[in-house]
């Protein structure tokens, strides 16, 4: 498997800017530091949290970066690990298991050619294996960055919702 | 052939999501109004009445619990609503807030106001952010008609509701987890006591309820013909909203009355088994909920029921396994749900989930002895007596029902 070796990202002041309007969503209360992380997070390219970015959150709450990254390491949501532009949550649950979910984590593998948790050579996609996110209704699912897709029943409509994403 | 029925999720489809306007139309917050001329207790004493029980999964008696909190003597106290609907299989939750967001924030405002509360939280889970919109809206639009803020209707209630987002822990569905994620840190459980009715989030007296318990409330008041509890009967009286899925052919929400039989909410609400295959089993409540083997087809849907047939109610789920999949393989990949989800605090439920996983490799194996199987038993007791919150208590509900159910399963070659 290959791990990127490069550089946390820089925080830039567009960034620092965005971060701002997060905080400012949440009205900078820092109780409500888990729900500014899922958001921080969207804002990143690769769906992460680089440490500068953690830093700057806890300065600007004043809170101490131990209780952030406790909050990081404790909620599967939250990654201090570069992901990708479309992470694939494959939902790995009873429902989605019976509904042959097999395929769809197989489908996912061979079509972009990576394991679980690998990253495609141009940072676009990532299979990542998740509990329940709560659609049994159309099983087979998986989530990418929020939305659902479901009735995965079949090599085609994967391919679809691919190249919908390409 | 039996049918749904439409007392919580009246409003489904009848107004726009998005328009205060709209729901007000359908006569929105008109409970509201009604129930700010009610002393608290009367409101409290109405869903007692009624049998309402927690819809959550724990079936606490909810009338007594507002009772209760509405007692409580504090200068501050919290209303909180648990949308972290993490079971398995459950997906009633999202449907109610998906389709009748203000129904949901209209019973928030009835509860605080019943209970004295100044501030209400609705904790939702990060799976579900693609709501979070429609709850924000809800919540600004209620505040903008004045059904959120200082002096609501005029009668010195003043109430606000604030939003909080999880970020994919299943613990967090416990009471102090929860509470504790909302305070911003992570959502590992505590003791208790001291119990959440007394000093819960931010060591106020909190009462916590789940999304369908506080959507059924303004219907409840509004309810002056009495249909509610004309449905049902004994323990379990009303409408019940059950998430079918797993091997149907129509899964989804169905509203029935208590006491539809298990075959009527697989066979006719959700269209039977694809492929008309037969039945494995069913689990009812979710991961953490017991299983049944289709013998419980012509059990009704109640309380009382499904207790009597082994099994409880829980979170509302309904999962059917057909029998293309083994137990052992049900039981493999429930386990190795609550292995993830443990948080590993306690020592209970981080080994015995640990090692439970490990034994049900073994059997699948095929090199296992009676040892193995009475090694499961006991760790799965004690996990159930000693784990310091539900997820560890009820971790192996399906593992044990299981081996109960299902004796050829485990039977030593």
């Amino acid at each position: 498997m290959l791990t990127a070796q490069k550089q946390d990202l820089i925080l830039s002041k567009e960034l620092s800017a965005k971060i701002d309007l997060v905080l400012a969503s949440h009205e900078y209360d820092r109780t409500q530091i888990v729900g500014i992380l899922v958001d921080v997070q969207n804002l990143i390219e690769e769906h992460y949290i680089p440490e500068t970015t953690a830093y700057y959150v806890a300065e600007k709450l004043d809170l101490k970066i131990t209780t952030i990254y406790d909050c990081i390491s404790f909620y599967s949501s939250l990654s201090e690990k570069p992901r990708a532009k479309y992470p694939i949550q494959i939902c790995n649950s009873i429902v989605c298991s019976i509904n042959d979910n097999d395929s769809v984590f197989s489908t996912f593998k061979e079509l972009l050619g990576i394991e679980l948790n690998e990253v495609t050579y141009d940072g676009r996609f990532t299979l990542e294996s998740v509990p329940c996110f709560g659609a049994c209704d159309v099983a087979p699912a998986v989530r990418i960055n929020g939305q659902v897709y479901g009735h995965l029943d079949s090599r085609a409509k994967i391919e679809n919702l691919l190249n919908k994403l390409l | 052939m039996s049918k749904s029925v439409n007392f919580i999720t009246r409003n489904f489809n009848k107004y726009d999501v998005s328009s205060i306007g709209s729901y007000m139309n359908i006569g929105g917050f008109d409970a509201l109004k009604k129930a700010v001329t009610m002393p608290g207790e009367d409101i409290a004493a109405l869903i007692g009445n009624a049998k309402v029980k927690g819809r959550g999964g724990a079936a606490y008696d909810m009338g007594r619990k507002w009772a209760q909190a509405k007692a409580v003597v504090a200068e501050k106290k919290v209303v909180v609503c648990n949308a972290d609907e993490g079971e398995p299989c459950t997906f009633k939750d999202r449907t109610l807030i998906e389709k009748d967001p203000f129904n949901l924030i209209e019973g928030m405002i009835i509860a605080g106001y019943t209970v004295d509360a100044q501030d209400g939280y609705i904790y939702l889970r990060e799976e579900y952010s693609h709501l979070r919109p429609l709850l924000l809206n809800a919540i600004r639009q209620a505040k903008t008609y004045g059904f959120l803020g200082t002096n609501i209707l005029g009668k010195g209630f003043n109430y606000n509701i604030h939003l909080y987002s999880g970020a994919g822990a299943y613990v967090c569905g416990e009471g102090t987890a929860l509470l504790r994620s909302i305070e911003g840190k992570a959502g590992r459980p505590r003791m208790k006591p001291p119990f959440i009715k007394q000093s819960g989030l931010f060591a106020r007296p909190t009462c916590v309820n789940n999304v369908e318990s506080l959507s059924i409330v303004p219907h409840l008041l509004l309810d002056q013909k009495g249909e509610y509890i004309s449905y049902g009967g004994g323990e379990s009286i009303g409408t019940k909203l059950v998430s079918v899925g797993g091997n149907v052919k129509t899964p989804g929400v169905f509203e029935i009355p208590f006491g539809t039989t298990v075959r009527e909410i697989i066979y006719d609400l959700a269209g039977g088994i694809k492929d008309d295959r037969a039945i494995r089993l069913i689990q009812f409540g979710g991961a953490s909920g017991k299983v049944a083997s289709p013998r419980i087809l012509d059990t009704p849907y109640t309380y009382d029921d499904l207790k009597k047939a082994g099994v409880t109610v829980g979170s509302g789920a309904i999962l059917v396994v057909d029998e293309r999949t083994s137990v052992l393989d049900f039981l493999q990949t429930t386990q190795a749900f609550f292995s993830h989800e443990s948080c590993g605090q306690c020592t209970p439920c981080r080994e015995g989930n640990r090692h439970i996983k490990l034994l049900l490799e073994k059997i699948a194996s095929g090199t296992y002895t009676s040892e193995d199987i009475a090694g499961i038993k006991k760790i799965a007791k004690i996990m159930a007596m000693s784990s310091l919150c539900g997820l560890g208590e009820s971790a192996e509900n399906a593992t044990l029902s299981a081996m109960n159910q299902f004796p050829d399963a485990f039977e030593v070659k």
